[in-house]
């Protein structure tokens, strides 16, 4: 299960330069340092504000533009339980899965607001608001992405299993 | 039931009957990395227990987006790159080498019916090749300098239709933001764009780059263009051999077809803060503007100097305003020169800077303050790409660009017909 944590609200088409800018991303390697300005675009003070366990909900198209991959690792790195979105853009949703940052598509991410407590979980394919006592369904992950969101990401899968999951 | 081009190249490339929905394995013709991502790559790569790359002579390696290094961290990534490159004896693209895009279209690398991925969302460029070529994150590249191979769900397509003759001024980067600006930041999400129609054939090489380079900013998986007698002549004087490439069947299924006619397009502008936010020049001419910057994988080669050129010969650059000029590889850049485009760029006041990603990504070379705008020929203006989150980023043409540059404010290239 994941959570429970508070929600942090965003909208739609959150870009990954949005997630962490460019100017970060190619002047720091420390990903320590680099988490700090994870968000920083859309709300300053993100990553102080964030605790371990927390959730990101999001409207449509979340992680457009680049392929970098440090825009999930800045949001594994602070803790966060999951994104919660309407919709993902193709390359973050990849990425995430493959450093095991869990992704969440969701119809009801309108009726969830900033603050609520959540509970999510994967497997059996609900998220749970705490706060509105209501439970909403999540499109389930195919079981091939499943098995590498649940063992933490590729390369823990590869470490555990001594092949890639397509070998 | 007939294919399009995509579902031909996966099921080529996994030895499946494969169409859109399905889930395959497929081999990998080349893969490349940049230093935005490298040292995620080879620390996955080393994590993952990787010893030797599936094939050094299809793995291209290179110093685009922070280069020259701006920041000791990234001289330490450089010299990883570096390192790992020549241990594994891969391809690789020193300082100075161009931008990634246009080293791979370039490097021979990238075949017609291919697949191709890099670490870089811009990868889908080279779709305009015939190749099936897209995006992927760091992991999945250390995964396939292993593996060679990766999974891909075969992506739906949307036939984009474009007809008519291109105004005077109207160029194939006004085609696509006008197409962004329709389809929308999210309206093309996991699927293929395939480009059709009379307008895509009678452009260049160069043009079509420009269309499937910026697919990725209406989300989709790979922008795509069958082969035709100008790309054939681009490949063959390339040094390619085997020119083959796939076509889509008449009878193959589009998940939406969509047909621009741009025989009337004006010149199109992307305004803050988001690509699809697409406005017609015209519309918000006369804001003052800081910097120019003409180059990048969008719109950085030599179709694209030339254009730029045209409108700045014999001119100067507006006072205040600062033009960077950013030729896409050292092949671009030497061409440049030799047609006397870079005496013109120097007449004009530019800072000609060094082939590679120049500012685009905010990294270096011409970092935006608070309150500054810029208009620029790449394909990204979120809020605080290029530097300040209180700074403001337009995308043109070439052609907008440069006559913006002349006057100041952001310019309707038509202002300067008698010279184009």
């Amino acid at each position: 299960m994941l959570g429970p944590g508070k929600v942090w609200k965003f909208g739609d088409d959150v870009n990954t330069d949005y997630i962490i800018a460019g100017k970060y991303k190619l002047s720091i390697t420390d990903l320590d340092e680099l988490s700090r300005h994870a968000m920083e675009t859309l709300m300053p003070d993100f990553s102080k504000k964030v605790k371990k366990g927390d959730f990101i909900v999001a409207g449509r198209n979340f992680g457009c533009g680049s392929s970098r991959e440090q825009a999930p690792l800045v949001l594994k790195h602070l803790e966060i339980s999951a994104v919660i979105a309407k919709s993902f853009a193709r390359i973050f949703y990849r990425n995430a899965v493959n450093i095991g940052l869990p992704v969440i598509e969701c119809a009801d991410v309108d009726k969830i607001e900033e603050g609520d407590i959540l509970e999510a979980d994967i497997q059996r394919g609900y998220v749970k608001n705490v706060t509105k006592m209501e439970t909403y369904r999540i499109k389930p992950l195919p079981s091939e992405i499943q098995e590498i969101l649940l063992e933490g990401g590729l390369v823990k899968y590869v470490k555990k299993h001594g092949r890639l999951p397509w070998q | 039931m007939g294919k399009t081009i995509s579902e031909k190249i996966l099921s080529h490339a996994s030895g499946k009957d494969a169409y859109a929905g399905d889930i395959v394995v497929a081999r990998i013709d080349a893969a490349m990395m940049h230093d935005g991502m490298a040292q995620l790559v080879i620390n996955a790569f080393r994590e993952m227990d990787g010893k030797t790359l599936w094939d050094p002579n299809r793995v291209a390696i290179v110093i685009d987006h922070v280069a020259p290094s701006a920041y000791e961290a990234f001289s330490k990534v450089h010299k990883m790159m570096r390192m790992f490159a020549f241990k594994h004896n891969a391809k690789f693209y020193e300082v100075g080498s161009g931008v990634c895009h246009q080293l791979m279209i370039e490097s021979g690398l990238v075949h017609p019916g291919g697949v191709v991925v890099g670490s870089d969302s811009h990868t889908c460029t080279y779709g305009a090749l015939g190749a099936f070529a897209t995006g992927i994150g760091s992991t999945e590249m250390a995964a396939v300098l292993l593996s060679g191979k990766l999974w891909f769900k075969v992506p739906e397509t949307i036939k984009v239709l474009i007809e008519g003759r291109l105004p005077p001024m109207v160029f194939p980067k006004d085609v696509i933001l006008k197409i962004v600006g329709t389809i929308k930041a999210y309206g093309a999400t996991y699927k293929a764009i395939e480009f059709k129609g009379s307008t895509v054939k009678s452009m260049n090489v160069e043009g079509k780059l420009t269309l499937t380079n910026m697919t990725v900013e209406m989300g989709a998986k790979t922008g795509i263009i069958e082969l035709d007698e100008k790309t054939y002549a681009f490949l063959k004087a390339l040094g390619y051999r085997e020119i083959k490439g796939f076509t889509s069947d008449e009878d193959a299924e589009y998940s939406d077809s969509i047909k621009f006619d741009v025989s009337d397009l004006e010149p199109q502008i992307s305004c803050p803060h988001a690509v699809d936010n697409v406005k017609a020049v015209k519309e918000v001419e006369g804001k003052k503007i800081d910097q120019v910057f003409i180059g990048s994988c969008t719109n950085g080669r030599l179709y694209d100097l030339r254009i730029a050129a045209k409108i700045m010969k014999g001119k100067h650059a507006k006072k205040g305003v600062r033009v960077i000029v950013t030729p896409a590889s050292r092949k671009v850049y030497r061409e440049a020169v030799k047609e006397g485009l870079i005496d013109i760029f120097l007449d004009f006041g530019c800072a000609v800077c060094n082939p590679g990603c120049g500012p685009c990504a905010g990294a270096h070379q011409g970092i935006l303050a608070p309150g500054e705008r810029c208009i620029s020929t790449s394909n990204r203006n979120f809020k605080a790409r290029m530097g300040s989150p209180e700074a403001e980023i337009y995308l043109a043409s070439p052609a907008t660009a440069a006559a913006s540059a002349v006057i100041g404010e952001i310019t309707d290239p038509r202002r300067f017909l008698k010279e184009g």
